[in-house]
This record gives C-alpha cells, structure tokens and sequence, in this order.
C-alpha cells in the first residue's frame, strides 16, 4: 500500500479516507487480516498512535473488526463494503457535477456530455 | 502515566532571562515536537532536562524523580553538536556506548549501521557530515530507552537523509517510550508527530495535539506556526 498525505488536514482523517478506498476497491479484500498497527504505521510512515487513531475509527464505521489474540480484519459483510462504495461514488459524482457547473453545465448537460464521450448518440 | 514533568522552570545566564516559568508534561509512548525559531531556548530547555544544566529556579521530574543519574539511564540524548572524538571509529565508539550504557544494543546498532552500508572500522572525521549524523543516530537510538531527545537531528542534512533519519526514529524506539524532537524544519517532520510544543522568547505558547491542532486551523503545523511567529 502506498500513502499520501497533505499536511494541511488531520493525517488520521487521511488514513482512514486511503484505508477506506483500500477496502472498497477490493485491494485488501473482504476477511483479509490488516498486518500489526506498528507495521501498518511504518508502511504509511506515519506514528503508530496515529494509525491506531485510523483504525479505531473503521472499526466504529464496522469496515474492520477485532479478533481477541488475533489482529485485525476487514469485514466480511459486503453488503456494507458495497454500501460504502456507492457512498463514495455519488460524493465523487457530486464533485464532479459541482465542477462542470462551475463552468457552466447544468446536471443533464454534463450526463449529455458524459454519454457523447462514452461513443452514444 | 507523567514521564516528564517541568515545573516553574526558571533559566538565566548572567541577568539574561532565557526560560521563563515553563510547565509541560509529556507523557509514555508520544513523539513530541518542540518547535521554535532559532536562539529562543530549546537547547537550553533540553540541557537542562538532560541535567547538564541546571535551572535558575523550578524542577525537572523524570519518572517522578528528579533529575540527576537515574535519568540519564532512560534518557537517550542526541546533542546538537557531537562529544564524540572524531578521530575514533565507528567500531570503537560502538565499544565506548556498550560501555557507558547498559541499555545499548549493540547488535541492533551494527545492524543498522550494516544496512547504511557503512565500514565501521573508518574514522568518523573520514566521513561525510550527513553519513556521522547518521551515525550518532543509530547510536542514540540503539538504546533501550524510555525517553529519547533528540536535538535538531535533521540540522544541515539532505532530504534524503532526513527522510532516512525520520525513519530510523520511527522504526526504532522502543514501545511505550516518548521521543522529543527539537527543531524549526517542522514541514519535514509533522507527520511523525502526536503533539507539538511551540516556544518562543523562553515561554511555552502552545501544547497541543497535533491532528486536534491541523482540525482547529484549518492547516498544516508547518503554516500555523509560520503565522504564529512571523517576524
């Protein structure tokens, strides 16, 4: 896994964003055990507190779980995952939307355009 | 648990103030940055809690204790400039430490110093300037300790060795300990931070959680202490 971060906002909040489309793309699959928290912390260089802060905050939204002894996994619900990912498509959809209107395509011009780049008529 | 306690530390050399009244706490397993601009005291701050100084008035607790050699056992301390004898080696400085602390491991230092690539048995005055911060690096975080400050260890380094720097210190101290980073490069080290301590003029202005303090702002440390402190 490869991490980027901006300093400009809170780096867990930026963890938990790259762990999250990690998950929903299906790069760590549904199940998959997450390798320690100091490993994690060391692959994203960033301070192992931090990560714990990330993966505490999946585990409240349910996209990872702990096993007692054992580590820490993705969750095996994929009707969540799918959940989530629809989530962050229509957010993308609706930035995308906000940013053709910005120069000057209302909503059904921009599905127009979208459909002429995609070769229909 | 307190693992670091200034209390009302005062600092004057001659009838110069240059700490005046500070009060933190640090507590177990955080990586600290001290930040501030040049000459307004970390140094001296950071002698004083390695007790090679010792404050006007106020006092340093360390576990509890006050300062003095129990200290100096879990504090691993890297200066700003070296004590080292540059006309040792690598291999004799690395005796020098297995002998002077009982918590260095030597194992873990040669290793590190193997995977730099470096002959330990060459001279540190043969070597780059960058390649003998390295060194003492590896040294001061070979030791098993509870605290680890470190002064201005990226200080006239590469990008690349500060990336190599930050990383040794990441990977390398030992759980559950704390480690103080002084230093005004803060762009290059804010994400390996839990918290930051701004001071200026000899006074703390700001302690703070890192992420909490980026939320608030709006922006990265780096630029929250540009506007802080513009001249």
């Amino acid at each position: 896994m490869r991490f980027e971060f901006d300093n400009n906002t809170p780096i867990y909040i930026q963890l938990v964003e790259q762990l999250k489309i990690c998950i929903i793309s299906g790069k760590i699959n549904p199940g998959e055990r997450l390798s320690s928290i100091r490993d994690l912390a060391l692959q994203a260089k960033v301070n192992p507190n931090t990560m714990q802060k990330a993966l505490m905050e999946l585990e409240e939204l349910k996209l990872i779980y702990t096993e007692r002894t054992n580590g820490k996994f993705v969750t095996k619900n994929h009707q969540l995952i799918d959940e989530y990912k629809k989530q962050y498509a229509d957010d993308l959809s609706n930035q995308f939307f906000l940013s053709m209107e910005s120069i000057g395509f209302d909503r059904s011009e921009t599905i127009d355009y979208l459909k002429y780049l995609g070769g229909d008529k | 648990m307190e693992l670091l306690k200034c209390v009302n530390v005062n600092k004057n050399f001659g009838d110069k103030p240059v700490l005046k009244d500070v009060n933190f706490t640090i507590s177990s397993g955080k990586i600290i940055g001290l930040l501030g601009k040049n000459g307004t005291g970390k140094s001296t701050l950071i002698k004083i809690v390695n007790d090679l100084l010792t404050p006007t008035s106020g006092e340093i607790l360390v576990n509890g204790k006050k300062v003095g050699v129990d200290s100096k056992k879990i504090i691993s301390y890297l200066p700003e400039r070296t004590y080292l004898d540059k006309a040792m080696t690598v291999d004799k400085v690395i005796e020098y430490f297995e002998d002077f602390y009982d918590n260095f491991d030597s194992n873990k230092a040669r290793k590190l110093l193997l995977d730099l690539g470096l002959d330990t048995s060459q001279k540190l005055n043969k070597m780059s300037k960058g390649m003998q911060e390295k060194v003492q690096l590896v040294l001061v975080m070979s030791r098993k300790a509870d605290l680890y400050i470190l002064d201005e260890p990226l200080g006239g380094v590469d990008p690349a060795t500060r990336d190599y720097i930050l990383d040794t210190i990441l990977t390398n101290f030992t759980e559950g300990a704390s480690v103080i980073i002084s230093t005004h490069l803060i762009s290059d080290v804010e994400r390996i931070l839990d918290e930051v301590i701004f001071i200026d003029n000899g006074k703390i202005i700001l302690q703070s959680d890192c992420d909490e303090l980026r939320k608030k702002e709006n922006s990265s440390i780096d630029e929250i202490f540009r506007r802080m402190f513009k001249c």
